[in-house]
């Protein structure tokens, strides 16, 4: 056996197996991330939400994937069917890639690559792709409209989002998801994490987020007043069902991505208990939680404002903040709280 | 076959196949997604050369911006690009002549490629300069800032100066256009932005 396995048909079949390790237990929580979504949305508007199918409606999200993969697949008779079909196939792919860099205890990750987090970065600025490709390829305005608006939103949220990561660099010296999390790791639980040094930065990246993946308060792609359904009004079916995969696995990427980032990943929060990956998942939990009540509290953006507060106010902000950090951490100001390679963590 | 020599070929595969049909794809649109495609496999041959951080900037900057304006251009542009390509005959003694220069050039550079004794060529980590830190982004990063500082920041100057100068010849005030204030409309608060009335029926107001 272990001969096998030290070949090559053995390796791709390691390799190919450690994928379905993430994929499966992720694709399965999301089903159930989408029924939380539901319900805590539900519950602010003191409505019932899914409660039918299953106990407690626990099962809606299977009985939808079923009712959306027997459908029939529509495909508008102007439309450029390879690109049309190719669009929400590019959109779920790059949205579980960025998952091969993501560790989810200490050293459970698939890929353990120095620049993890550009990997991560360059994927999710490959994300607009599946946007562009299906609405352009319905060959409709409203789809185009949409998916220009999206693309735009999406590339102007990536410039703060790549300058907040730059400052968690430079206080890390490290790209590398294992060294960020360890770096946060110290004698004060909790205090020790990045979200008191860069507390500004947390808040920065949290409303990106939420703009990079589309979410409410910033689903102006999918603005149903204006643009009927942005550029998914042509998708029927399974097309449809892998576009809002795609996007789900985006924004629990956004909450990992959060949780390693600010919040020191399987670290635990109070000194002496285990560190572990329940730690992890409950992090993502929360900021999940976050994601799911700013959808069902806060009015949409217009979007002129959404444009200025990307360009005008998040911008410079994050670039100032850089410049500070790197000040920071060369002067030593406050020992190792902006500078952990210095303490050694 | 090892996996790293199996990935080589499927990589160096669908570069050459991204890169022929950007050429003789119909639809320029279609050229775009074909040119993005290579862009991608160019980044994996990239880490298969240990060169990761420079394939990761090859796919945030050409991928993630250079090619969605491209996209969007040739999206929005009204080109008749049929005729475009029309008259591609006349440009194929032009092109395959700049091709013949390119290969020439890369094999006198090959051929010149020299190693030490008893080193294979496929060993050397072409990616890392020689003589730094542990990995390739920290070696990069001393080489730009500590040697290479001037250059490096005399480039940049060079694209902000490009950059203002694309602004300054496309800005257009227009006098005759509404605006939208944000700071008034931050300012605003429900006093003033509205106003109750009482209305009897039958009267309006």
């Amino acid at each position: 056996m272990d001969s096998f396995l030290s070949t090559t048909p053995g390796m791709i079949l390691i390799i190919i197996l450690q994928c379905l390790l993430i994929v499966v237990p992720l694709l399965v929580a999301l089903a159930f991330l989408m029924y939380a979504d539901r319900k805590i949305w539900a519950a602010v508007m003191m409505r019932k939400g899914p409660n039918v199918v299953g106990v407690f409606g626990l099962l809606q999200s299977f009985a939808d994937f079923g009712k959306y993969i027997i459908k029939e697949i529509v495909i508008p008779a102007g439309a450029d069917r390879p690109v049309f079909l190719m669009a929400p196939m590019v959109t779920l792919v790059m949205s579980l890639i960025a998952w091969a860099v993501i560790p989810f205890n200490d050293g459970w990750v698939l890929s353990d690559i120095n620049v993890a987090i550009l990997f991560v970065f360059a994927v999710s600025s490959l994300e607009v792709y599946g946007v562009i490709m299906g609405g352009w390829a319905s060959n409709s305005k409203y789809p185009f409209l949409g998916s220009l608006r999206s693309a735009a939103q999406m590339i102007s949220y990536e410039v703060s989002i790549g300058l907040i990561i730059i400052g968690i660099v430079i206080s890390t010296g490290s790209m590398n998801f294992g060294a960020i999390v360890e770096a946060q790791d110290g004698s004060y639980g909790l205090f020790n994490w990045y979200w008191l040094p860069h507390l500004p930065m947390l808040f920065l990246f949290f409303v990106s987020a939420l703009a990079e993946t589309n979410r409410p308060p910033f689903d102006l792609p999918e603005a149903e007043s204006e643009l009927v359904a942005g550029y998914q009004v042509e998708y029927s079916s399974t097309p449809f069902l892998l576009f809002m995969i795609g996007e789900l696995v985006a924004v629990v990427l956004m909450c990992a991505l959060i949780s390693l980032l600010f919040f020191g990943g399987w670290l635990s929060p109070i000194p002496g208990l285990p560190d572990g990956i329940f730690w992890f998942i409950l992090k993502m939990g929360a900021v999940f939680f976050c994601f799911s009540m700013v959808k069902a509290i806060v009015p949409r953006y217009r979007y002129d404002q959404l444009m200025r507060l990307g360009w005008k106010v998040f911008l410079p902000f994050s670039l100032f903040w850089v410049v500070f950090v790197a000040f920071m951490a060369k002067f030593e100001v406050f020992g190792g709280f902006y500078a952990r390679f210095l303490v050694g963590g | 076959m090892s996996v790293a020599d199996f990935t080589f070929y499927l990589f160096a595969l669908s570069l050459i196949t991204g890169g022929l049909f950007t050429v003789v794809s119909k639809n320029p649109v279609h050229s775009v997604l074909w040119l993005i495609l290579s862009f991608l496999s160019a980044a994996g041959l990239f880490v298969l050369l240990g060169a990761e951080f420079v394939a990761m900037l090859l796919v945030i900057v050409y991928v993630g911006a250079v090619a969605v304006l491209f996209l969007f251009v040739v999206m929005m542009l009204d080109v008749d690009f049929a005729e475009l390509k029309a008259e591609m005959a006349k440009y194929v003694p032009l092109g395959g002549l700049i091709g013949v220069v390119l290969i020439m050039q890369l094999t006198l550079a090959y051929g010149v490629w020299d190693t030490a004794e008893g080193v294979e060529l496929s060993t050397v980590p072409v990616g890392t300069p020689e003589g730094a830190g542990a990995h390739n982004t920290e070696a990069l990063g001393l080489v730009l800032y500590d040697q290479y500082f001037l250059l490096f920041q005399v480039a940049g100057l060079i694209l902000l100066v490009a950059m203002v100068g694309a602004i300054v010849l496309t800005l257009r005030h227009r006098v005759d256009v509404k605006r939208q204030n944000p700071v008034a409309q931050m300012m605003r608060d429900p006093a003033k932005a509205m106003e109750l009335k009482d209305v009897k029926p039958g009267q309006g107001l």
